[in-house]
């Protein structure tokens, strides 16, 4: 039997606001355990959250980037249930009334496009740490990240395979950066991702029993889990068996997915408004001001490249993924406006110096875009050979500096005197007359071994397209 | 008269003459707190020493020609409000020991105003009740006669007034816990517009409900009192940013161009005909005063008293998770497994009250009941909202009795809380409407109990209820009458 998967997820973005959603805390990361807390966000008695305005702006850009509704009127609620990194008792978050809903973003996946909807996005506070001691059954609260603002983001169950939902999360991650909203780190936590994923025989209309997919800290793992739990319930359904309603951990260290303990996963969260919280009203003129303030998004940047620069749309795709991606390509272009080339550099050489992920936040690169356009130049001057500015290229990442003092320092000026060269050829020629001897036959080919001959002796310097000439002119002697 | 016997404006008359120290006025309160508080027992926590280092900070204020309102006027406070560096229960075992490194909006503005706070007054458990009989620290008593209840959940302050145990008091009322005990003590009371006065600091009880009031010994310390409290504070967002009037203003001479509205729900079977008679004759002398009156029909007033129980609960449901063992106060430090801590530490901190009110909210707001209860109790509160809309393009204000009866004895209804509940009926309408109300004064039983009369009036119109209660204490003659 033919199954289709039925993906849907949920993203937990943190929002880069410098104070805390209901209370004037800072949201720096890496402080010592609790000392970004107050009275508000410790829930001490009598205390009372105050919504920090940003916040909903940056879930107002948010909803406008992907096309949303956005709520006129937005409430609060409370989501109530016990656990120590939730001083409350509640999380204050938001239920029948979000701020936007309705949206969709387009993904690229298996060589097609769709679109991906959106059920919606509301505004929560984050809740804090627990520490468990490993040497004694003690476990420590750490609430400095408590409050930090979030938004969930809730696609609908329209993502049909695990790297579909790769693709997905990687839009949703690309167009949270370009608003500069979310610094988007997996690894501390500031983008998280849960999934729904079920499988139903292909043209059946009833969705299939679901499992909720938790504990994928990376785009990696989420699709290894998806793939993994795909393969579970695709065996069980082949062998009759039922699939159970449950929650799953992905444990990437053994590359499978473990049931929580139902005890766990047991809530019954009692929504209701929270009191504490007037109702926000958006106007018009509010989300027209917000709309104005959006900068160009991925999908925009990456037609723009295509028709503008002239960039193959694959091309354009991977450039635009990331906002520093593009920032640092168009940085660079405004020095060396060979697109193409440039691209094919940032693509091949870059990004396999700094490897996957990393590539994503390319403002850390030690290469600047201006040094970058001026190496290219000197492979075009004909300063340096396309091989040797490879070499080139990695002394650049490892010491940051500029193409001319690398070339300089390392003595990698590209042989262009004729009588210089002719004189090495004429010495290998003389020392090869077996091939000299072919080459004069006819046979052209030989004409590489020379060329290598000449690679190697001059260290590479000899500039390529002088060497096949002077060979040539040498051998016709 | 003895100085903790007089008014604030009274005694700011003498303070500002030089006549008097505060440091006296609060000696001489201390002093009536050492004869009669072991019979009232008012108090949770007494500061003595620091209430005395207060009144000469007054002094010294005063003698730089600075001072507010209420400089160097001993008050009690009700203990839901945090007080810096001074410990606060809301009368409950679960916060023990809780000493706030903060102090409410309303405390800081009466230290402002350069008010002496002696204590914090006794209360129900987290505001939870109608006789203050649910308190983990004692139960108050009726200063007009020891064997009943002075009320609740403001018990504390009520008694602490009508028994000259300070000059003032802040109290809370969530459904009425100002102004029953201000009837049953024979003191005015006054729960403000919902927004009027900040509630931060105020361990909260029922949040979309709850608002912080003064008790006080006449009308003009009323208006003194909640001037000094009232306005907008960024740290409640419930707060409302509108000015506040000079509420002595109001106080004149007569009611002339005043309706008042006699809502007839409020004078149903079960009212105690002393209670009613009482009220008629207020209703008399605003009359008298100039008021024109009018009969008002409220038709969902009945529904008001399930509508309260259901929503009042469930927001305190919520409010006192906090309250779990894990960063303050009590915890059972024999549990060693979470849940087992979690559940022993509230099963003892909490009193059955609380415990009661927890487990109605918790069981009305769960899934599959939500519609049933708490969206039910939300649209009676948009329709008794509505009846109020109604009835203020009528006239001004509402006048009723505060209470159906008067004080009960102590004990005779612990283990009815049905019959307290139902009790509220008079004074819940005005939370849910977020309105403000009032109790003042305007009669005794023939056993000699106070017996209030209740103005309402619609929102931020207190200037309102200022006036015409003015005038009725003006034209009855309780002024001076004292319990003890
Ligand atoms: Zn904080």
């Amino acid at each position: 039997m033919e199954f289709e998967t039925v993906i849907g997820l949920e993203v937990h973005a943190q929002l880069k606001t410098k104070s805390k959603i209901f209370c004037g805390c800072t949201t720096a990361f890496g402080n010592p355990p609790n000392t970004n807390t107050c009275p508000v966000c410790l829930g001490m008695p009598g205390v009372l959250p105050v919504l920090n305005k940003t916040v909903v702006e940056y879930a107002m850009k948010m909803a406008l980037a992907t096309n949303c509704a956005i709520g006129p009127m937005n409430q609060f609620a409370r989501k109530n249930y016990f656990y120590p990194d939730l001083p409350k008792g509640y999380q204050i978050s938001q239920f029948d009334l979000p701020i936007a809903e309705h949206g969709w973003v387009e993904v690229e996946a298996g060589g097609k496009t769709r679109r991906i909807g959106l059920t919606r996005i509301h505004m929560e506070e984050d809740a804090g740490k627990l520490i468990h001691d490993e040497r004694e059954p003690k476990s420590y609260v750490d609430l400095n990240r408590t409050g930090v603002p979030l938004i969930e983001i809730v696609s609908e169950p329209d993502i049909r395979s695990p790297e579909e939902a790769a693709a997905y999360l990687r839009k949703l991650h690309a167009i949270l950066r370009y608003l500069d909203i979310c610094d988007g780190n997996m690894q501390e936590g500031s983008f998280r991702c849960d999934a729904n994923i079920s499988l139903r025989p292909v043209g059946q209309k009833e969705f299939g029993t679901r499992t909720e997919l938790k504990n994928m800290n990376s785009f990696k793992n989420v699709q290894k889990a998806l793939e993994f739990e795909v393969r579970r319930q695709r065996d069980r359904l082949l062998d009759g068996e039922k699939i159970t309603q449950e929650t799953l951990l992905w444990d990437a260290d053994r590359n499978v997915t473990n049931a929580m303990r139902s005890k766990e996963e047991a809530h019954d969260y009692r929504y209701f408004p929270d009191p504490d919280l007037v109702p926000v009203v958006i106007t018009e003129a509010w989300i027209e001001a917000i709309r104005a303030t959006l900068p160009e998004l991925p999908d925009d940047r990456k037609r723009r490249f295509v028709q503008q620069l002239g960039l193959p749309e694959d091309d354009a795709a991977v450039l635009t993924s990331s906002r520093e991606l593009a920032d640092y390509f168009e940085a660079a272009y405004a020095r060396y406006p060979n697109a193409k080339k440039l691209g094919n550099w940032l693509m091949t050489e870059l990004m396999r110096l700094m490897k996957g992920e990393e590539a994503l936040d390319i403002s850390q690169c030690p290469v600047t875009p201006e040094n970058l356009a001026a190496l290219l130049a000197m492979i075009d001057a004909g300063t340096i050979s396309g091989k040797i500015a490879k070499t080139v290229f990695e002394e650049m990442m490892v010491s940051g500096k500029d193409p001319e003092t690398v070339v300089k320092e390392k003595g990698l000026v590209q042989m262009s005197d004729q009588g210089e060269i002719m004189a090495i050829v004429k010495e290998i020629i003389a020392a090869n007359p077996e091939q000299a001897q072919q080459f004069r036959e006819g046979k052209t080919k030989v004409m590489g071994f020379f060329v290598g001959q000449l690679m190697k002796q001059t260290g590479g310097k000899a500039n390529p397209g002088l060497a096949n000439e002077l060979f040539v002119k040498a051998l016709g002697e | 008269m003895e100085l903790h016997a007089l008014t604030i404006h009274a005694l700011q008359d003498l303070l500002a003459k030089g006549e008097i120290s505060s440091l006296e006025l609060t000696r001489s309160v201390l002093d009536r707190i050492d004869a009669v508080e072991d019979k009232v027992r008012a108090y949770i926590t007494l500061d003595r020493n620091n209430a005395l280092a207060q009144a000469e900070g007054a002094d010294e204020q005063r003698k730089r020609g600075e001072g507010g309102s209420l400089c160097g006027i001993p008050l009690s406070i009700k203990d839901v409000l945090c007080t810096k560096g001074l410990r606060t229960t809301a009368g409950s075992k679960i916060l023990e020991p809780f000493i706030p490194p903060y102090d409410a909006t309303v405390i800081e503005k009466l230290r402002v105003e350069g008010a002496v706070i002696l204590g914090k007054a006794s209360m129900d458990e987290f505001a939870m009740g109608s006789a203050n009989e649910n308190c983990a620290y004692g139960v108050p008593k009726n200063p007009w006669n020891l064997a009943h209840v002075c009320g609740g959940s403001s018990g504390g302050s009520a008694a602490s007034v009508a028994a000259d145990e300070c000059i003032a008091s802040l109290g809370s009322d969530t459904g009425g816990s100002i102004r029953q005990p201000a009837s049953h003590c024979g003191i005015v009371g006054i729960k403000p517009t919902y927004g009027r006065v900040s509630r931060f600091g105020l361990l909260a009880y029922a949040s979309s409900l709850d608002q912080v009031g003064p008790l006080t010994k006449d009308v003009r310390d009323a208006a003194i009192m909640l001037k000094a409290i009232s306005g907008y504070d960024p740290r409640d967002s419930t707060s409302v940013n509108q000015p506040v009037p000079d509420y002595t203003a109001a106080l004149g001479a007569d009611l002339n161009g005043l309706t008042i509205g006699i809502p007839k729900e409020y004078f149903g079977a079960g009212l105690d005909p002393e209670v009613e008679q009482a009220v008629r004759k207020g209703i008399g002398l605003l009359t008298e005063a100039g008021a024109k009156t009018v009969e008002i029909s409220l038709p969902h007033t009945e529904y008001g008293v399930a509508a309260y129980y259901i929503i009042a609960p469930a927001e305190a449901s919520s409010n006192l998770a906090r309250y779990d063992g894990v960063r303050y106060g009590f915890r059972d430090h024999d549990q060693h497994e979470l849940l087992e801590m979690y559940r022993h530490s509230r099963s003892q901190g909490f009193g059955e009250e609380v415990k009661r009110r927890i487990i109605i909210g918790t069981y009305a707001l769960s899934s599959g009941y939500y519609d049933a209860y708490y969206k039910k109790a939300s649209q009676v509160r948009t329709l008794i909202v509505q009846d109020y809309a109604k009835a203020f393009s009528q006239c001004d204000l509402l006048v009723s009795p505060v209470t159906p009866a008067p004080a009960w004895k102590i004990g005779e209804k612990i283990d009815d809380p049905l019959s307290v509940y139902l009790s509220d009926i008079l004074t819940i309408c005005t939370n849910l409407a977020g309105l403000p109300g009032m109790s003042v004064p305007c009669g005794m039983s023939s056993s000699g109990l106070p017996i209030g009369l209740q103005l309402q009036a619609s929102h931020f119109a207190e200037e309102k209820i200022f006036r015409a209660a003015y005038a009725l204490e003006q034209r009855l003659d309780l002024a001076g009458k004292k319990p003890m």
